[in-house]
């Protein structure tokens, strides 16, 4: 390993040192001379007829510059939905345009249906103010049964609700019916998995320039994907070419998922910039986050788990209803499908598994992939299904689903859900979990808190989850529209450091640091002496961004393919330096030499070489030493957990506390463990937020009254536990060069089912016999839950 | 938010001469009107700082009375100490920030129905003290973001007897962590006042019941068997009429245990 930090060191990230001490550069913090202020017109009302919108005395107003309407954008085209999904009568899901700018309707509080750009933020919303908009006020459509039972809709020209009626696997349906109608036992359940606001600390922001001179425009935009949504605004909104368009996403304070989208935002300051050819800023405010970033989740599910009499797990059936709000967000018809779907087997050797999915229009803000996406809804359907089949037999929780994992020799694991494991052991992630969470202590520590008046629980989960996304060959089979490959370019300076330009996008992942550990391990140098460039169109390969636990598993192979190729280059120089042969020529700690001799060069002196090439063999060798790799996965990467925690419940007042957290995941090989701790970290920090405090509500007029943090909670520090968080028991993925599976969505998806699971324990040791409490489960809805018991 | 004037005005004479303007508004800590501002929910045409008023702040305390200017900020007052309860309760309003700008006549004069404040003013028997009058906080809370208070005046000062016994217990709504339900119980030689804040559309009010039952005997136990009508209590996304009747119950018999 190098002196300073190769694969498996727990450096600190380099990145930090700006975050903490102010010196990031934002979108917001950026400022272009003649700059101008966008702000926007949104719907008050859920579901509107806009019947006129008159401009002119906002046109009127001082420092206004240009007003824009739908009406401007009626020739250029939609922000589309990047996955088809069939319905299971093999017709294509419902997929209306998504205008830049509302035209015709609004369909969700926030929806926007003009925009005024002028010299100043405080003029523009003047102006947003005097725009005389006629919109008839409509009934909403909220609630997702009402909305499949309507008789109008969110989207009148489709006239229906559901977007698609998914089947996985079609073909399984009838086995799994038999299975659960012959099954000695049969646990139901019905559940919702609840609608989250993303909440990134950095709101959206977007800034265009456009110069006429050379017909080019320059975006800075706070997104996850600057290739994707160069894209998508190229190829299917604005038709800008490419070649004549830059992305730029500088430091990103969090997304989420959220910020993966390509929003009419984006389209709009783009356009208006042309129009007065000056620079266009929009800036988000928090409210503006509440009500139209994408959210996430909102699922209902019932699902029913049949077991034969020994305990072994014969069929899942699942039936969800999932919220996809008023449009189809980029990856909304993804998340419930195909991320969901697929993981509906879990650590399981279950050999049946029907999944239906109706996804469903209403009149609230779109939803899409949130940190997990699809796979939290998977674990929580699953494990809160277990556990109370558990209960319903009288087997203990763990020992149950000990008996029906997979076992370490049956990988690679074909999984009745479709997808195909490749490493895991989830024996021993349990084994260790038990370990370290001292559950033999447990009971002394329920006796304790029942000495306080307090109920004690024990909550356990395992999950599985489909990262590393994806193989672009399965993905397009499945309906993706696009590639899910990333690429890296390995860029050696002639003075011998580097610049490792990633597609990877980092927004709080650490990829500045973690990257350059794997380069620097490979050739054996100093870390410090390599850069990452991510996040600008103009510079970097095309890569498909982060999201879904990708970044080292896909753009991480990527950078590993180019160093690789690096490392041949180099040493064919090397070895026409040394006069020897390519094939006898060594690369260690930096220093390229000839196997048996004490001839050597170092990797700096290679570098120089390859751009100064005098006395070069040109005739076999270019100069330059740069190299690009593209890597499109064979697989999903498939990391796995057990999870425990404890909560103490006060039956007074129904208020929950979780005492403690334990996350013992299989992450395969680690890069950076200290980086992988505070991931799964944040994740952990979501996961509890969703479990207890998240609570978005939409009244039945479409008004959403959790829109900011006077109703909305985020988890506070004194509302979190100090976590026990292990990582010693990876199985390296099988397919990837590093063995890496990522860990970036693990915390939040192992951890809702786990502190449910633990508060339900708590209130049946109180003698309460409740078996399914909502999430998230305020103290409210814990004592009312109690009362009814 | 919209343009305003500001007056920085630096004594309450001056204050009062500048909020004889019709338009103008007084603005204390500016934890509740700077948010509203910043939404363009108000429009003032003038604010009128308190916070350069001397002598509205500060904290003293003679012959029982513990004087708490109007201008004195949460922190001075969890600082203080002569009045643990109603320090203690100042420690926890808020966050750092919210303590370090937020005064006690700006909360008073608010009269959020879900903040502390009016619960330790109407619990302790307070004196709102105006540039007016001086008005029985029993007369002052009127209901929810209603005092007796008039156009242009001021709080200066609110005067607390110093009981027996106090303690204030809150039951946070978990988002803005004002009180979903606070009860104040304060024991004096006159009775036991029980002032409870979050719970009713009326606002902060005393439950008498509690008040009696304690009067007779200042124990926990003291309240078994008394409940509080769900009736016209508040009911949001954070809890049920039913579930405040149930804390405001369950929040006194903490406050009484808890009482020193």
């Amino acid at each position: 390993m190098p002196k300073d930090g190769g694969i498996g060191a727990p450096t600190r990230r380099r990145e930090d040192v700006r975050f903490l001490t102010g010196t990031g550069q934002y979108c917001d913090d950026m400022n272009m001379f003649g700059q101008t202020a966008a702000v926007f017109a949104r719907s008050t009302v859920a579901n509107g007829v806009i019947k006129s919108i008159d401009t002119s005395a906002a046109e009127a107003m001082p420092g206004v510059l240009a007003v824009f309407t739908g009406e401007d954008f009626v020739e250029v085209g939609g922000n589309p939905a990047g996955w088809l999904i069939n319905s299971r009568d093999g017709t294509p899901m419902h997929e209306p345009k998504r205008p830049v700018l509302a035209h015709g309707k609004v369909r969700h509080v926030g929806d926007a249906y003009a925009a005024v750009i002028a010299e100043t933020i405080e003029q523009a919303k003047d102006a947003v103010e005097a725009i005389e908009a006629d919109i008839e006020e409509l009934p909403a459509i909220v609630n997702m049964k009402d909305a499949l039972a309507a008789d109008h809709f969110v989207h009148d020209e489709i006239g229906t609700n559901q977007c698609f009626d998914w089947g996985w696997i079609e073909d399984n349906r009838a086995a799994t019916d038999a299975a659960i109608k012959g099954a000695h036992h049969v646990t139901t359940l019905e559940l919702v998995n609840n609608r989250l606001v993303p909440n990134a600390m950095e709101p959206r922001c977007s800034m265009a320039q456009y110069n006429r001179a050379n017909d080019e425009y320059v975006l800075h935009t706070t997104s996850q994907n600057p290739h994707l949504t160069r894209l998508l605004i190229s190829a299917f909104v604005l038709g800008i070419p490419e070649n004549k368009l830059t992305v730029i996403a500088p430091d990103v304070g969090g997304g989420f998922g959220s910020k993966i989208y390509h929003y009419g935002e984006e389209a709009l300051v783009l356009a208006a910039a042309k129009k007065i050819g000056r620079p266009v800023k929009w800036t988000a405010d928090r409210t503006e986050a509440f009500l139209t970033d994408a959210h996430g989740r909102d699922h209902v599910t019932k699902i029913e788990l049949a077991l034969d009499k020994d305990g072994n797990f014969l069929a899942f059936r699942t039936e969800t209803m999932a919220n996809v709000g008023a449009y189809l967000s980029n990856f909304s018809t993804a998340t419930p499908t195909f991320l969901h779907g697929t993981l509906m087997a879990g650590n399981y050797t279950v050999p049946n598994v029907y999944v239906n999915v109706k996804a469903v229009f209403t009149n609230t803000a779109p939803v899409d992939a949130y940190r997990g996406a699809g796979r939290p809804e998977a674990t929580f359907s699953l494990e809160r299904v277990i556990d109370k089949a558990a209960r319903e037999i009288g087997m203990d929780p763990i020992e149950l689903r000990r008996k029906n994992f997979i076992k370490p020799d049956q990988y690679p694991f074909a999984s009745a859900a479709g997808l195909e494991y490749d490493s895991g052991n989830y024996d021993a992630l349990m084994d260790q979990m038990e370990k370290v969470a001292d559950m033999a202590g447990f009971e002394a520590r329920r006796k304790a808190s029942e000495k306080k008046g307090k109920l004690r629980g024990f909550g356990v989960n395992a999950y599985i989850e489909a990262c590393g996304i994806a193989p672009s060959n399965l993905v397009g089979v499945l309906g993706s529209r696009v590639g899910l490959y990333d690429a890296a370019t390995v860029r050696v300076n002639a003075t011998g450091n580097l610049s490792v330009m990633v597609g990877a996008h980092s927004h709080g992942q650490g990829h500045e640091t973690a990257f350059p550990q794997v380069v620097a391990e490979m050739l054996g140098i100093d870390p410090q002496s390599i850069d990452i460039v991510h996040g600008d169109t103009s510079k970097i390969p095309f890569g498909m961004g982060t999201y879904g636990s990708r970044s080292l598993a896909v753009c991480g192979s990527a950078v590993v393919r180019a160093t690789e190729k690096i490392i041949n280059k180099a040493k064919k120089i090397a070895a026409h330096m040394l006069e020897a042969s390519d094939g006898d020529i060594e690369l260690k700690d930096g220093v390229f030499s000839v196997a048996g001799t004490d001839k050597s060069v170092t990797f700096g002196e290679v570098a120089l070489k390859a751009y100064i090439p005098h006395e070069f063999p040109l005739e076999d060798i270019e100069p330059g030493l740069e190299e690009t790799a593209f890597y499109d996965p064979a697989n999903f990467t498939y990391p796995s957990g057990a999870y425990c925690c404890e909560v103490e419940v006060d039956p007074d007042t129904g208020k929950v506390t979780v005492e403690s957290m334990t996350a013992v995941d299989d992450f395969g090989n680690v890069i950076n463990p200290m980086i992988v701790t505070g991931q799964v970290h944040g994740g952990l920090g979501q996961g509890i937020g969703q479990a207890l405090l998240e609570n978005t509500t939409y009244d039945e007029n479409g008004q959403l009254l959790s829109a900011s943090y006077m109703d909305y909670v985020m988890p506070r520090a004194d509302d979190l536990p100090f976590y026990t968080v292990d990582h010693s028991q990876g199985n390296a993925c099988t397919h990837n060069p590093l063995g890496v599976k990522g860990c970036g969505e693990a915390g939040a998806i192992g951890s809702p089912p786990t502190v449910v699971n633990a508060v339900i324990d708590a209130l049946q040791s109180g003698g309460k016999n409740v078996t399914h409490i909502d999430m998230p489960m305020t103290p409210h809805r814990v004592w009312s839950a109690m009362q009814n018991a | 938010m919209y343009a305003f004037d500001i007056e920085r005005p630096a004594t309450v004479a001056e204050a009062v001469a500048a909020l004889s303007n019709e338009d103008a508004q007084a603005l204390g800590g500016g934890q509740t009107l700077i948010p509203t501002l910043k939404q363009r929910l108000a429009s003032p045409e003038k604010l009128v700082s308190l916070t350069g008023v001397a002598e509205m702040k500060g904290i003293s305390s003679a012959g029982g009375i513990l004087t708490v200017g109007g201008g004195t900020t949460h922190d001075d007052v969890a600082a203080d100490g002569s009045y643990k309860a109603l320090s203690e309760l100042a420690a926890n309003i808020g966050d750092p920030a919210v303590r370090s700008r937020g005064t006690i006549g700006g909360s008073i004069a608010n009269n959020d129905p879900s903040a502390c404040y009016p619960a330790a003013a109407l619990g302790s028997g307070a004196t709102i003290v105006t540039n007016e009058r001086e008005i029985a906080a029993d007369d002052y809370f009127v209901g929810m973001f209603e005092t007796a208070l008039g156009e242009g005046e001021i709080i200066t000062a609110v005067k607390f007897p110093i009981p027996e016994k106090a303690n204030y217990q809150k039951f946070v709504q978990p988002a803005s962590r004002f009180a979903l339900v606070g009860v104040f119980v304060a024991k004096t030689a006159d009775g036991v006042r029980v002032a409870v804040t979050g719970a009713s559309n009326e606002g902060v009010h005393r439950w008498s019941a509690a008040e009696e039952a304690l009067s007779k005997d200042f124990s926990a136990g003291a309240l078994d068997g008394l409940t509080v009508s769900a009736d016209d209590l508040i009911a949001d996304l954070h809890g049920s009429a039913e579930y405040r009747a149930h804390l405001v119950s369950v929040m006194t018999k903490r406050a009484v245990a808890a009482a020193s």
